[in-house]
């Protein structure tokens, strides 16, 4: 058995108060050890984001999950504004950017659109895995490996039941992932094979790991 | 004197300033050829209203003084270290230049070598006076080619030091007339160098240590006349000091300026003694004009013009050499040519020093003042020769060189009020890197703001020749911080008057204030307590449970919307209840505005999102 993941949140709500899927995504997670949940726009309402923090805080984590309502095929705008501040050049990719090499990072969102829409002859029109392509590749430029997105569809229309149900298996992958019960690695995004940056650098933690026990 | 000689006399040189220098200017002569011309006319060689100029050189010599201390006003040591390579090369180039070709002239001419470094030293020199007015009268001075000759007259003023130190040991007979009624005369050369030294010293080290505490207990007292009494006082005394110890008086103050030039009551001290210096400056030169020696000119014109002719022809060339070694483009090579090339007012103190000493005869001593003054008389005409025929020739050319302005006070932002307003916008723009020249009248506030290391000074901003001193001709932007609001309005006035291109920034002590500036077309004004109070309201919302950012987006509609609200009502200024109404009326409209925001007044959004409508969540 291996030390358990330290998994970090960055969660992401304009308008935390009015969302009902993300609310109840977020409480499922809260108050679990090793697991930090970063609350981005209460942190910098003004948008002022902290880089050398942020960095800090990655460095301390070996899983990286973006958890935010999927604004427009992407992210709220804090997180674009996070990754073009934290993810500099020289640190998270570029000559001598190997900060985060190893990691996994994945997304858990929510759509107010079925599962039917995000297909190719729904009106989305793209797959959600195509359309977070963008943050697949950002992990690979970073040789970070990224995982399987957690997607909670159309939660509104759900009765408290099934919303509670889907924000129970969003805890249990949490929980699996920081256990080691689920591999990251046998639950990639489609079509996405990590970087040799990574698989080198995750060697040589599995090695190290194995090393001091 | 008598009281009503005084008076007469002081008529006679006032009626010809006042007559002559107009004149003058009207011509395109610039004013100090009026005054010469004005002094020949009314001296004993023409009209003879005044006897020759002895005494009254005396007293106008002051007007000297005065000038070589606001010169030492404006260059605070860290300008004179950024001068620094001009001042001893190019200063340096000249004075030994000059001094060399003089004095190999002179010694051809049969004086001895002692004479020869004396008159060669001695002719070096230029007048600070002419040049320096004339500058100002053609706005050269922050040109490189003004700044060029600057550096040299600043070179020839320190190089005073020296000479007065070290021409004793020239002496055979080191016991000196003019020293006479001074504390040292007596003493042996060397004591007599040590003396002088001493003497700088003593005005450096009460310039740093005793003056700026004089000042702030004078400015204390609130009363202009007195820091006015107070100025001219410092002046004066050192004049006393100097003469005690047989040394230039100008230099003594020139030194006390420098020192002062860091002082936050370098402005103020500017702008109180700056009338002073210009009519003692004008009498002076009315002096010079009717101290020139005709009956000498008669006695043998054609020596004295060839004497004349020849200095200056010697000058002319070596200025011009030094001018095109240095790299110097034609037209300002010439510019800097004959603006220094003529005798300068401390040729005569070196004179009489000299004669003092028994290095120069006395008819050779009244020669070389005659040629001297003589020069400095011409020295207008060269300067308008070279104006009016060399000038145009390069007009064409020069036209993108003379765009070469060197900024000296090239801050962009004037603050004038410096308490606790003011100060936080002075720190931004200082950490900022904004030029920004700060004005209080709280002399105790500009005291202890200065250990923190701000540039400040001292004085009334509403004040035009305070705002001049500061910058305002070329400033971009001032800031009106004060609290007093009358105070505020007179200077609103003055820079709408005479700087309107600056643009203001007020405070508002409050709402009914804020009216006032935007209804005088004052559109960038602040409430003081406005958005400090809604930051503590921000921060407190999100104390008690509100989401950080909702409440930022919240604070930043509600600062937009009260300004609002606050231009709509200042238009009904006057009318308190119609301002009622819209302030009502803004205030339920903030209300529904905020809600908007937050996305609660669309109940149907849920139905919106089932419908499946939106591609969020």
């Amino acid at each position: 058995m291996s030390a358990p993941k330290r998994i970090l949140i960055l969660y992401a709500h304009p308008r935390s108060r009015t969302s009902i899927v993300q609310t109840q995504m977020r409480a499922a997670i809260s108050g679990i050890e090793n697991v930090t949940i970063h609350d981005l726009y209460a942190t910098y309402p003004d948008f002022m984001i902290d880089v050398r923090r942020e960095q800090a805080l990655l460095l301390e984590h070996d899983v990286i999950i973006f958890q935010h309502p999927f604004y427009w095929y992407s992210s709220p705008a804090i997180i674009k504004e996070w990754q073009d501040l934290v993810l500099e050049s020289g640190w998270a990719y570029g000559n001598g950017g190997v900060a985060l090499q190893g990691k996994f990072l994945g997304s858990a969102i929510s759509t107010g659109g079925t599962r039917e829409a995000y297909l190719e002859t729904g009106r989305n029109r793209f797959t959600i895995e195509e359309l977070l392509r963008p943050f697949d590749q950002t992990a690979y430029l970073c040789g970070m490996a990224y995982m399987a997105p957690f997607v909670i569809h159309a939660g509104r229309q759900m009765d408290d039941g099934q919303l509670s149900g889907h924000a129970e298996k969003y805890r249990d992958i949490i929980m699996g992932l920081r256990d080691g019960r689920i591999n990251p690695l046998k639950h990639l995004a489609e079509n996405h094979t990590p970087s040799p940056d990574f698989k080198a650098a995750y060697k040589a933690a599995q090695k190290g790991e194995k090393n001091a026990f | 004197m008598h009281f009503d000689t005084f008076l007469s006399g002081a008529f006679v040189y006032l009626a010809a300033a006042v007559i002559a220098a107009p004149i003058a200017v009207r011509l395109g002569l610039g004013s100090v050829l009026g005054y010469l011309v004005a002094g020949i006319v009314i001296g004993p060689a023409v009209a003879g209203f005044i006897k020759a100029g002895e005494s009254v050189m005396h007293f106008a010599e002051f007007g000297v003084i005065m000038m070589l201390f606001l010169v030492g006003l404006e260059l605070q040591p860290s300008k004179l270290w950024e001068l620094r390579r001009p001042i001893i090369g190019l200063g340096g180039l000249q004075v030994v230049g000059t001094a060399a070709v003089i004095g190999l002239a002179t010694y051809a001419s049969g004086f001895g070598w002692q004479q020869a470094i004396t008159i060669g030293l001695i002719l070096a020199m230029s007048s600070t006076a002419i040049v320096l007015q004339s500058m100002q009268e053609r706005a050269l001075l922050k040109t490189s080619v003004g700044q060029s000759t600057f550096s040299v007259l600043l070179f020839q003023d320190i190089a005073i030091i020296p000479m007065l130190a070290l021409l004793p040991l020239l002496a055979k007979n080191p016991v000196s007339e003019s020293q006479a009624g001074t504390l040292i005369a007596g003493l042996p050369a060397w004591a007599q160098t040590l003396a002088v030294l001493g003497a700088v010293s003593i005005i450096i080290l009460s310039g740093r240590y005793l003056m700026r505490p004089l000042f702030r207990m004078v400015a204390a007292a609130g009363s202009r006349e007195i820091f006015v009494a107070f100025a001219l006082l410092i002046v004066v005394g050192i004049t006393l000091l100097m003469q005690q110890v047989g040394l230039s008086a100008a230099l003594g103050t020139f030194l006390a300026g420098v020192v002062l030039a860091e002082s936050e009551y370098r402005h103020e001290l500017e702008m109180d003694l700056d009338p002073f210096k210009g009519l003692l400056l004008a009498v002076f030169f009315i002096a010079v004009g009717a101290g020139i020696d005709f009956s000498l000119i008669a006695k043998d014109p054609l020596k004295l013009i060839g004497l004349v002719t020849g200095f200056i022809t010697l000058k002319l060339l070596v200025m011009f050499f030094i001018a095109k070694a240095v790299g110097m483009a034609k037209a300002d090579a010439s510019r800097f040519t004959f603006l220094l090339s003529q005798g300068g007012e401390f040729a005569f103190v070196l004179i009489s020093f000299v004669a003092g000493l028994g290095i120069l005869g006395v008819d050779d001593a009244a020669l070389l003042i005659a040629v001297v003054a003589l020069s400095m008389a011409l020295a207008p005409l060269l300067m308008l020769f070279d104006e009016k025929i060399i000038q145009p020739r390069f007009a064409k050319v020069s036209q993108d060189g003379e765009a070469d302005v060197i900024d000296q006070n090239d801050a962009k932002v004037i603050i004038a009020g410096y308490g606790r307003f003011g100060m936080t916008i002075g720190r931004f723009l200082l950490a900022n890197g904004i030029k920004t020249v700060v004005l209080d009248h709280d002399a105790e506030q500009v005291e202890s703001l200065r250990k923190f290391g701000f540039k400040l000074f001292y004085g009334d901003a509403s004040r035009l020749d305070l705002l001049e001193a500061a910058g305002a001709r070329d400033a971009k932007a001032i800031v009106i911080a004060l609290k007093d609001r009358e105070k505020s309005e007179r200077i609103l006035e003055a820079v709408r008057m005479h700087f309107p291109h600056l643009k203001v920034f007020a405070r508002a002590v409050d709402r009914v204030h804020a009216y006032e500036y935007l209804n005088n077309g004052v559109d960038t004004v602040y409430r003081e307590m406005f958005d400090s109070s809604v930051r503590l309201a921000q921060d407190l919302a999100v104390a008690v449970g509100k989401h950080p950012y909702e409440i930022h987006r919240a604070a930043a509609l509600f600062r937009k919307h009260d300004e609002a609200i606050m231009r709509k009502a200042a238009k009904h200024q006057g009318d308190v209840g119609r301002i009622m109404d819209i302030v009502r009326a803004g205030r339920s409209e903030i209300s529904n505005v905020l809600a908007s925001d937050r996305g609660e007044e669309v109940v149907d959004e849920t139905k919106a999102w089932l419908s499946d409508n939106r591609p969020d969540a």
